[in-house]
């Protein structure tokens, strides 16, 4: 069998990718909860504030070093593994990458530290300044990239020189058609992503009776933000939606499963096994016309399919069309449970109907689930094109040979899943391990905990009084 | 000022920023089997956990601005240099995930003690190639994408020569940053690696200027080399200076303790400019130059105020984060 060295820089860059997604999705919104946290503790003095801050920063700590090195990985893979691509699109990509790197990660890299370990040596307003920092560090990294994404997604702002990208106008490079959209539907994927995971390992203390006031603290908090988070999720990727129909029709069809040219009366698919040979759906469920409804926003509105474009023009129609369910399908699950929650809060029982406490456990890693489905509805949506309509995936590939490739493709699955392994396993223990306790925090709060600080902080003082004198 | 060149330069000092910066940290890692006890790699981790990532972040960065000002390069340096690239970010990867997971760790320890240090060696082991091989030049031919070019007995001892380095760079950190027994080994193991580092800068220096005519002409055609002699003797001047700091250690003055380390930074810098001053004003030696490789204007041009803000930014509170932790490693866990 001949390898495709194409076919295996594609596979080894839609996993690397996909192992990198998992991280920032629970970072951003992680350090978001724990910037609020340390700033209701610092405004009310209420120690549950700090306690939540300070466990939760560790599984951050965690999620944050494995999102940094597999991060490091994908900005090189451009040029490794797609060097025409770097080359035709680098005067466009690279300079919104580089701001990624300058306002992003140097100073998530540079406040963390100091978020991290700095809780003795400064002040509790510069600790908290820090993690504000961290906290918008890691909304402008997703500012800048998705900005990149959605460029090759909905280009605008270009020319084109010598078969290069050049840019025109950078507002447009940057404000591209998809970009907004993209933007908030994503910040808002990572912010519930992180609420569902803080809830779902609250809930799960609240079974075991573990550590009540923490846990009942978190689980409410984050039901009171789900319950605003998740329906404007629905709201804004209902607009997202809009858009790509506008601008990627053929990936809004495979979204929908629409196979004929131009449809009327579209069904909404619940169920259908999409048929690329046969270019139609097998084992169509249906709802009649409610597709061309929340499409066309009229009863009837037509919507084009995907026999508008000839077959190498369609994307892989199963996979589109399946991921999309998933995430919309989890979106609606989410919503469920912020009104059930919302029920049962008025009925007192939040804290101790044992299934829903259940049920908000099992949901503890939709959020990623849903973020992995999403941006493969939007990148394997927009394929054969690796920038919308104008370049091909399968012109830009570096021309390695393919048992290179094959290699390191197998060492990054090995390595990653082995990686995910100890990630799993080290969440376990610190979910294991809970809280600390009232007593530690106020020991380290004084410093107690820490002799050696203690005796050296009195030896500066010292010294500085004696300069002074 | 030529756009293309001032990227040239800020190119320059991001590699020259990641080479110092996460030199010393790997060199932390390149040093591990000799300290023996966990007391002592606890130490020696937690003299460098807060700043790691930071000090990797220039990694990203030096890539970012090949990618965004002279894109051609990025391509194809990276795509032709596929095997050591990502065989150091293998490494880097096993190196950067054992900071978090060591420290909350029981039994797996000795794991991430050696995935720590073997991934720190290699990563700097392959950096190494990469300078070798890149100053050798890259073959023409369309074959040199599945040939084994960058691996040549020039490129490996590049690759032991950047090793040395780091793990001097790291030895004069550990020299500041500790005390007592540490600090003497660091001291001892020092002096081991200045001479070891100043003997691998003589043999590779010799090896370009003997094999590579370009090379050879630029350093000793006509008065150039007078011109160019300032560097080979700032050198030895900072090596002595280095190697009297370490020899009389344990001062406890701070300025003498510290002095090593910026010695050794100086020593970096003189190499790296012989460097490039051969190299000048290639990429990719004899083959494609900074200003063939340059992006249009329109993109320099909108990097440019981004680059003058934030870079003077990014040192200012990268130093800051230093300050916060000033001083000697305390013996004990602290933070979150
Ligand atoms: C919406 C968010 C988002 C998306 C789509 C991506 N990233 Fe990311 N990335 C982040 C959000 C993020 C972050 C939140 O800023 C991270 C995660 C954890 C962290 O350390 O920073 C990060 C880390 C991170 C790092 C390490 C930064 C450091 O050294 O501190 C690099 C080099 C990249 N990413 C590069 C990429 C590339 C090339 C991507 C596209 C293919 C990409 N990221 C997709
Ligand atoms: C972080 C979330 C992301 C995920 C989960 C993701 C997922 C994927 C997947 C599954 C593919 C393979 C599609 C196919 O070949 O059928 C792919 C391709 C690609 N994506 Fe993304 N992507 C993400 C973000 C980005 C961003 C932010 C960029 C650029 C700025 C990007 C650029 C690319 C490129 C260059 C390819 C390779 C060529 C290709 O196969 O199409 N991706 N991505
Ligand atoms: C419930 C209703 C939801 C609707 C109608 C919806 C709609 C959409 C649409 C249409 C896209 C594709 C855009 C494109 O192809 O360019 C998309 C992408 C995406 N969705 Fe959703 N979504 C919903 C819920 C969710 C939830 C709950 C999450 C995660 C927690 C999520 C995460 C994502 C992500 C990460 C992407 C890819 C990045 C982006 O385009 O922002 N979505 N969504």
């Amino acid at each position: 069998m001949d390898l495709d060295v194409a076919l295996l820089s594609r596979l080894q860059f839609a996993f690397t990718v996909s192992f990198h997604i998992i991280f920032p999705s629970i970072t951003i919104g992680l350090a978001t909860l724990i910037a609020i946290w340390e700033g209701l503790w610092l405004k009310t003095h209420n120690p549950y504030y700090l306690q939540l801050a300070k466990f939760w920063i560790k599984p951050f700590a965690i999620t944050f070093g494995m999102g940094v090195v597999s991060g490091i990985v994908l900005s090189y893979e451009f040029g490794t593994n797609f060097s025409k691509f770097s080359e035709i699109t680098g005067a466009v990509l690279g300079p919104l990458m580089a701001y990624e790197v300058l306002t992003a990660f140097f100073m998530e890299a540079g406040f963390l530290g100091v978020m991290l370990f700095g809780w003795q040596r400064v002040g509790r307003k510069l600790h908290f300044f820090s993690t504000i920092v961290v906290m918008v560090g890691t909304w402008f990294s997703a500012f800048w990239i998705i900005a990149a994404n959605s460029w090759m997604q909905t280009p605008a702002g270009y020319k084109i020189v010598n078969g290069k990208f050049e840019v025109e106008s950078w507002m447009a490079v940057i404000f591209n058609p998809s970009m907004p959209y993209r933007l908030t539907h994503m910040v808002m994927a990572s912010l519930i992503t992180a609420t569902f995971v803080v809830a779902g390992i609250s809930a799960y203390y609240l079974l075991k009776k573990k550590n009540i006031p923490f846990a009942k603290k978190g689980l409410s908090m984050c039901m009171w933000f789900a319950l605003v988070l998740t329906p404007v999720q629905a709201w804004i990727g209902d607009m997202h939606g809009l858009n790509v129909k506008e601008h990627q029709p053929t990936k809004l069809a495979a979204m929908e499963g629409i196979w004929p040219a131009q449809e009327e009366n579209v069904p909404l698919l619940l169920f259908a096994m999409p048929n690329m040979k046969t270019e139609s759906n097998d084992y169509e469920v249906g709802i009649p016309n409610l597709g061309s409804l929340i499409l066309t926003h009229s009863w009837d509105g037509a919507v084009q399919g995907l026999k508008a474009v000839p077959p190498e023009d369609r994307p892989n129609v199963p996979l589109v069309f399946w991921s999309f369910r998933v995430m919309v399908g989890i979106g609606v699950g989410m919503i469920g449970i912020a009104f059930l929650a919302l029920l049962l809060r008025c009925k007192g029982r939040l804290f101790e109907n044992r299934p829903f406490l259940a049920l908000l456990t099992l949901f503890t890693p939709t959020g990623v689930i849903a973020v992995l489905a999403g941006w493969y509805v939007v990148e394997v949506g927009r394929q054969p094109w690796i920038v919308y309509n104008l370049v091909r995936t399968a012109d830009i590939v570096s021309p390695l040979p393919a048992e290179r490739v094959l290699f390191t493709f197998m060492m990054f699955v090995i390595i990653y899943t082995l990686l995910l392994g100890v990630y799993l396993y080290f969440m376990r223990k610190l979910i294991k391990k809970g809280p600390p306790t009232m007593e530690v925090l106020e020991q380290q709060l004084i410093g107690m905990k820490a002799p050696g600080y203690a005796l050296a902080w009195v030896k500066n003082l010292q010294n500085k009084a004696q300069g002074e004198k | 000022m030529d756009l293309a060149f001032f990227y040239f330069l800020l190119l320059g000092f991001a590699i020259f920023m990641y080479v110092l910066l996460d030199g010393f940290d790997l060199g932390i890692g390149i040093l591990y089997p000799w300290f023996d006890q966990t007391g002592e790699k606890d130490h020696l981790m937690r003299s460098i956990s807060h700043v790691w990532d930071g000090n990797e972040t220039w990694l990203v960065f030096g890539g970012v601005i090949l990618f965004a000002a002279f894109p051609i390069a990025y391509a194809q340096i990276t795509s032709t240099f596929y095997l050591p690239i990502m065989l150091m970010l293998f490494a880097l990867i096993f190196r950067g995930v054992a900071f978090e997971y060591r420290f909350k760790s029981d039994t797996s320890r000795p794991y991430w003690d050696f995935a720590f240090s073997s991934g720190s060696a290699i990563a700097a082991f392959c950096q190494g190639m990469l300078l070798g091989s890149l100053v050798q030049g890259i073959p023409v031919g369309i074959n040199s994408m599945s040939s084994l070019h960058w691996l040549t007995p020039f490129s490996v001892l590049t690759g032991f020569a950047v090793m040395a380095g780091y793990a001097l760079l790291a030895a004069c950190y550990l020299f500041m940053k500790s005390r007592g027994r540490i600090q003497q080994h660091a001291a001892m193991l020092g002096k081991r690696l200045l001479v070891i580092t100043l003997l691998a800068m003589v043999a590779v220096s010799l090896w370009t200027v003997i094999g590579q005519v370009e090379i050879r002409e630029r350093w000793f055609s006509g008065y150039h080399f007078l011109l160019l002699s300032p560097l080979p003797i700032l050198t030895l001047i900072a090596a002595a200076i280095a190697w009297k700091d370490l020899n009389n250690h344990a001062t406890g003055k701070a300025s003498t303790e510290g002095r090593p380390f910026w010695c050794a930074a100086m020593l970096f810098l003189l190499g790296f400019s012989g460097l490039v001053v051969g190299l000048f004003p290639f990429l990719l030696p004899r083959q494609l130059t900074f200003w063939e490789a340059a992006s249009p204007d329109s993109s320099l041009l909108f990097l440019l105020p981004g680059v003058c803000i934030f870079v003077p930014l990014i040192c200012a509170y990268t130093f800051w984060g230093y300050r916060v932790f000033a001083g000697k490693v305390e013996d004990y866990q602290e933070g979150y």
